[in-house]
């Protein structure tokens, strides 16, 4: 269960990174949106990762940790709205420079100028 | 009505700015005077918790009433109250300027900025290291906006790498959040201090790691050396007032740093105190000779100043990189200084560009300004503070930092802060003699708006003042200092049941 876990966050971290640092804005905004994915996992397990337990204190048996619930909660609504934000700018990125290229580039550097 | 003062920082600009919502349709006059005045209530707030800070004894408000270290608290003590007034200050001149004509060339301009000084003062206020992620996205998600005013492709570009960076870099406290969480079982920061004392040694790494990603985030706000390459350009772009409120925004990475720095990885951390001070040293150096080069290579009086911004981030660095009480108690009176200044520049190149028709801010040749006598003394006087020459206050927060470094320190930062402002000199002579002097044609620019003379005047005055009140201030600089450097005062009285929760 734990190295599924850690092995499923890093993926999505590395392909989130990854899209990041392409040159296209949405390459990056999908890239953003993984890696929120990620951290939204990741801050999941902070806690610790518990099984078979109920989700809030009941009794006397196993529960998992409360605040990272909450947390992650508080980081989704906020990574949702970012991702919102950024595409709508992303869009106005394009209609404004009339390319997507995150410099608003018509061309990469190598292919030489128009 | 006292117990609740620490919070209204918070409530007062989350009120107006909804009421601002209400009226987005309403009519100018209604929404600039709700915008001003709730700014105003904020500089009274401000003076408030000031005058209660100011004996030294640590406050917090429990926010509903949930004692720490489990619930949520607002921390009043000196540097929290210091940074919630200069931001309130460095606000009334930002609003009264947009008030000439800034606020209505977008929508919503001043329930934006009440937002974002909801969100500032929420940073400065904060005990809880996930409430301090929370209030960074406030005043985040109001800055996109806020750069956005009024729209244009440099604007649109430079957002779009500001937020993607700063998206990036949310993501990243989070997961330094959630690795201190991990490692310590707390959220609240002197709960944390108290606890990385007992901390087991096989969870260090942990810690360390943690708390190294912290200073990437904070490092990226602030805009160390690798990490600031967003600054310029996006400084540049904005809306005068708002680059002017941007000002603060720098200051709240450093505030950051020093409250996270000296409370959760203080001394005694132990074997974790002081993670942070060999990086901040050599990248706060390297932050200045960098924004020295910018400062010579500028072509364009707001890029000029975003760099000077800059060079403000290296010194206050070097302070914080430097440690010692008399060094944090320097780099607090410099903060104030440079806060208010590089604002009131930005206001200034904002009316200096508005005269020189076609040539703008750009330091060609254009046409010659309309009302050049009171700007090129405004200009002067802001020169000769920002660059750090005497009389005026940013010579004394220099000496006072010169003086602070010790040993081989001082043969680092000795030339390297002074060259940097030599560089300042060079530049803004230059762009001074340009703008006001090489000029041809007729001159046709607009008369400036009386509200636009009060904002950059208001900001502006701070440099005589800062000098009049040097006393005063260093004795509050100081005493903030000594009360960080022991951040078991603060400990006790959060983490006693006895404080003043309401």
């Amino acid at each position: 269960m734990e190295s599924l876990y850690a092995i499923t966050t890093g993926v999505l971290t590395a392909c989130g990174l990854y899209l990041i640092l392409r040159s296209r804005t949405f390459p990056v905004v999908v890239g953003l949106t993984l890696l929120s994915y990620a951290v939204n996992l990741f801050l999941f397990s902070m806690g610790g990762l518990t099984t078979d337990g109920a989700a809030l204190v009941d009794g006397a048996g196993d529960y998992a940790d409360p605040l990272p619930q909450a947390l992650v909660l508080t980081a989704i609504v906020i990574g949702f709205a970012m991702t919102a934000f950024v595409v709508i700018l992303a869009m106005r990125a394009r209609s404004e420079a009339g390319n997507d290229h995150v410099d608003g580039r018509k061309h990469e550097a190598g292919e030489g100028r128009r | 009505m006292s117990s609740h003062l620490i919070v209204l920082p918070v409530v007062l600009p989350l009120v107006a700015g909804i009421l601002l919502l209400f009226q987005r349709q309403g009519s100018v006059r209604v929404k600039r005077l709700i915008g001003t005045g709730a700014t105003l209530a904020l500089l009274l707030v401000g003076i408030a918790l000031v005058a209660r800070a100011a004996g030294g004894e640590v406050t917090y408000y429990a926010l509903g009433d949930w004692q720490p270290p489990f619930g949520i608290v607002l921390v009043l003590d000196r540097l929290s109250a210091l940074m919630v007034l200069l931001t309130a200050v460095l606000a009334v001149g930002a609003v009264v300027f947009a008030c000439a004509g800034d606020d209505e060339r977008g929508s919503n301009f001043h329930g934006l900025f009440q937002w974002q000084l909801m969100g500032i003062n929420g940073a400065f206020l904060t005990g809880d290291l996930f409430n301090l992620f929370v209030f960074f996205e406030v005043l985040l998600l109001a800055s996109y906006a806020l750069l956005l005013h009024g729209g244009g492709k440099e604007r649109i570009m430079s957002g779009v790498h500001y937020v993607v960076l700063n998206l990036a870099g949310s993501s990243l406290f989070l997961i330094a959040v959630g690795i201190l969480y991990g490692a310590t079982g707390t959220l609240n920061m002197a709960d944390m201090s108290t606890r990385l004392a007992t901390l087991p040694a096989e969870r260090e790494g942990l810690v360390v790691a943690g708390g190294l990603m912290l200073l990437v985030v904070f490092g990226l706000k602030a805009a160390i050396l690798p990490l600031y390459f967003w600054l310029p350009k996006a400084y540049a772009a904005a809306p005068a007032p708002v680059a002017a409120l941007f000002a603060i925004m720098t200051k709240v990475g450093i505030y950051a740093i020093l409250r996270v720095y000296s409370l959760v990885f203080g001394e005694a951390a132990g074997p974790l105190a002081n993670l942070e001070q060999a990086w901040v040293w050599w990248l706060s150096l390297g932050t200045l000779v960098a924004a020295a080069i910018g400062v010579l290579a500028a072509r364009d009086l707001r890029l000029l100043v975003a760099y000077l911004v800059l060079v403000s981030v290296g010194t206050l660095l070097a302070g914080i990189g430097i440690g010692t009480p008399a060094a944090v108690s320097a780099l607090l009176y410099y903060l104030i200084h440079t806060t208010l200044i590089t604002g009131g520049l930005f206001l200034l190149a904002e009316m200096i560009g508005a005269q020189r028709g076609q040539a703008g801010t750009r330091l060609v040749k254009g046409r010659p300004l309309r009302q050049g006598g009171w700007l090129a003394v405004l200009f002067f006087a802001g020169a000769i503070a920002v660059a750090g020459m005497p009389p005026l206050s940013g010579a004394i927060g220099k000496a006072l930092l010169l003086a602070a470094a010790e040993g081989m320190e001082r043969a680092w930062l000795w030339p390297i802060l002074l060259l940097s402002g030599l560089a300042a000199i060079i530049a803004l002579s230059r762009a001074g003699s340009t703008l006001f002097w090489r000029s041809t044609g007729e001159a046709d620019g607009q008369r400036l708006a009386h509200r636009q003379w009060f904002g950059v005047a208001w900001l502006m005055a701070a440099a005589p003042l800062l000098v009049v009140l040097a006393g005063p201030l260093v004795n509050y600089t100081d005493a903030t200092a000594a009360q960080l450097a022991s951040p078991e005062s603060l400990t006790r009285a959060l983490l006693n049941t006895e404080g003043d929760a309401p």
